[in-house]
């Protein structure tokens, strides 16, 4: 089994980008599991939600604390939540920032792989919020699936078209985008 | 077909499936993306009922009380106070004999104010008559609606399909969607012995005197008390159908088993992981799943349960002065057994609190270790 932990901000769409992979996990014959961390969320404060995969039908239902990987969603939150807690040791963290990449090596330490792509900036490229609130939740799909490459970016890509509620196709070239841009640093 | 849904989207699915007529409810966290997805399924057509809008958990239930004589298939939604709102109509529902389907996401109860997983709102209401059902997984949840129509319209009495908050309702996994055909003919329309009709007028809930209110109480009992064999039956047909197995108490790796731990919910699958853990340690652990509580299966709790040792109850819910609810029924059941086992109560998993495999193993080890104590609850997890 593999457990995955996203970490966001409410309204920045991590539930529904953790419900995403799952589905994509799913187009590819695995047993999936998806959910938020519960809570009462409001806009802008640290929430997390969970993915979980495996090869037959998933009996944990618990919260994930002790993750194969992470998602970061806004780079802002390394400074305030420990995204790294409980985290396998190579496990890698995938995440979503514009600064030089030595600054979130310098975040994250050593143990972990660290993959960093701007999904802020292909999001706004393709349509997906603004400048300031930039929808990232899709595009940093395509930078989980090329970081552990657990699932293939065409099942990622069908994920959301079948699954995201709007601007699929802008959501799908996104993910696309990220997947070519994500670098190991 | 198979689809990766939440558990309350599960039970959308079952209503549409079950082709509900008339659909009542009020919103309440985290009930409300069932009837969201009902209303939706109402507007684009995909099921062909009439929502109703209301302004209370009690008028939800009422307006169904109408539907349901008029002899159509009804269904409401609801979570926590939403249900302790409707208790009165509970009851009027189940003397009028309307077989009534209700979800209900188990919830905390307040004060204080608590969204989370708990199953004291189902379990205050008991004794209203309704028949309860509780569910482990998403497509358990959405197979048990359907199954829930049979047996309330075959025994007239209603039906309440119970199952956690966020663990289950908000939680996305893969669930195989029934087609249409194949559950038209599990579950025929609704013809109902009695309904309000014109050319055959009757009078409904009438006052009835102490000539025949005794008796009117007796068949409620008699007919809920049937429905462990009809269920039985509906378990089996549903089967041969759809190919997934369902009992009224679920026994897992209780054949060579010297301890019987019991859980009702989503801790039944964490258990699932305890009980394999243990026995990696030598604890021979067997798990019986607590599915259908009312009416109570006392026969089927004492075959599983009667020839072990020790059995754990593990409650998510406490009732003050009491204790765990569901250790209390189990003791009851056993209690007329000549040798009987030691049951031990947990209580684990209040308001949402996570319950891992590892707390399922520690309550667990405790009672095998003989440190336990009968007469206490093991208050799990408990902050000092």
């Amino acid at each position: 089994m593999q457990e995955i932990r996203f970490h966001g901000r409410g309204g920045q769409g991590a539930v529904v980008g953790s419900e995403t992979l799952a589905h994509a996990f799913f187009l590819e014959d695995k047993f999936v599991q998806a959910f938020p961390a519960f809570g009462v969320e409001r806009r802008g404060a640290p929430v997390m939600a969970f993915c979980r995969v495996d090869d037959t039908p998933i009996n944990l239902r618990n919260q994930i604390y002790e993750p194969d990987h992470i998602v970061v969603l806004d780079s802002s939150l390394l400074e305030t939540v420990n995204v790294t807690e409980g985290l396998k040791k190579g496990g890698c963290v995938v995440i979503n920032g514009r600064r030089p990449g030595q600054y979130y090596r310098s975040k994250i330490g050593e143990d972990f792989k660290v993959f960093l792509v701007d999904a802020g900036r292909i999001a706004v490229e393709h349509g997906l919020g603004s400048v300031t609130n930039p929808i990232v939740n899709t595009a940093i799909l395509g930078a989980f699936a090329k970081a552990t490459g657990l699932v293939s970016i065409e099942a990622v890509e069908k994920a959301i078209m079948e699954y995201v509620p709007v601007k699929r196709d802008g959501n799908r070239l996104a993910a696309r985008a990220a997947y070519e841009k994500a670098k190991a640093i | 077909m198979r689809q990766v849904i939440k558990g309350n989207h599960a039970v959308s699915h079952g209503v549409r499936l079950s082709k509900v007529k008339v659909i009542s409810a009020y919103p309440i966290t985290p009930q409300t993306t069932i009837v969201e997805e009902l209303s939706e399924m109402c507007a684009s057509g995909a099921l062909d009922a009439k929502f109703i809008k209301v302004e209370s958990e009690h008028s939800a239930l009422a307006a169904l009380i109408g539907s349901a004589t008029a002899g159509v298939r009804s269904f409401t939604a609801t979570s926590s106070q939403g249900l302790l709102l409707m208790h009165e109509v509970l009851h009027w529902v189940c003397g009028a004999r309307l077989p009534i389907v209700l979800a209900n996401v188990n919830r905390a109860v307040g004060a204080g104010w608590n969204i989370w997983a708990d199953q004291t709102d189902s379990i205050s209401q008991r004794d209203t008559g309704w028949i309860q059902i509780y569910c482990e997984s998403n497509q358990e949840v959405l197979d048990s609606v359907i199954m829930a129509y049979k047996l309330a319209e075959k025994l007239m009495l209603p039906v309440m399909v119970s199952y956690d908050a966020f663990f289950l309702s908000h939680t996305s996994e893969v669930v195989d969607i029934p087609d249409q055909d194949t559950v038209d003919q599990f579950l025929p329309p609704f013809e109902p012995p009695h309904k309000v009709d014109f050319a055959d007028p009757r009078m409904f809930g009438g006052m009835i005197g102490p000539e025949i209110y005794y008796e009117e109480r007796y068949c409620i009992h008699k007919d809920a008390m049937a429905a462990i064999k009809t269920y039985s039956e509906i378990c089996q047909q549903f089967q041969e159908a759809f190919g997934r197995e369902y009992a009224l108490a679920e026994s897992y790796m209780v054949d060579d088993a010297e301890i019987i731990v019991v859980t009702a919910g989503t801790i039944t699958s964490v258990a699932r992981i305890a009980v394999r853990k243990a026995r990696e340690k030598g604890i021979k652990l067997g798990l019986m799943k607590l599915r259908l509580f009312r009416p109570v299966p006392y026969e089927l709790w004492r075959g599983i349960l009667g020839g072990v040792n020790k059995v754990v109850v593990i409650d998510r819910n406490l009732i003050g002065g009491v204790g765990g609810a569901f250790v209390s029924e189990i003791r009851s059941a056993l209690f007329p057994l000549e040798k009987r086992p030691v049951v031990y109560s947990a209580i684990a998993g209040l308001g949402g609190r996570d319950v891992t495999p590892a707390d399922v193993l520690g309550i667990v080890e405790h009672v095998a270790s003989g440190k336990a104590d009968v007469d206490t609850p093991i208050f799990w997890g408990l902050k000092e």
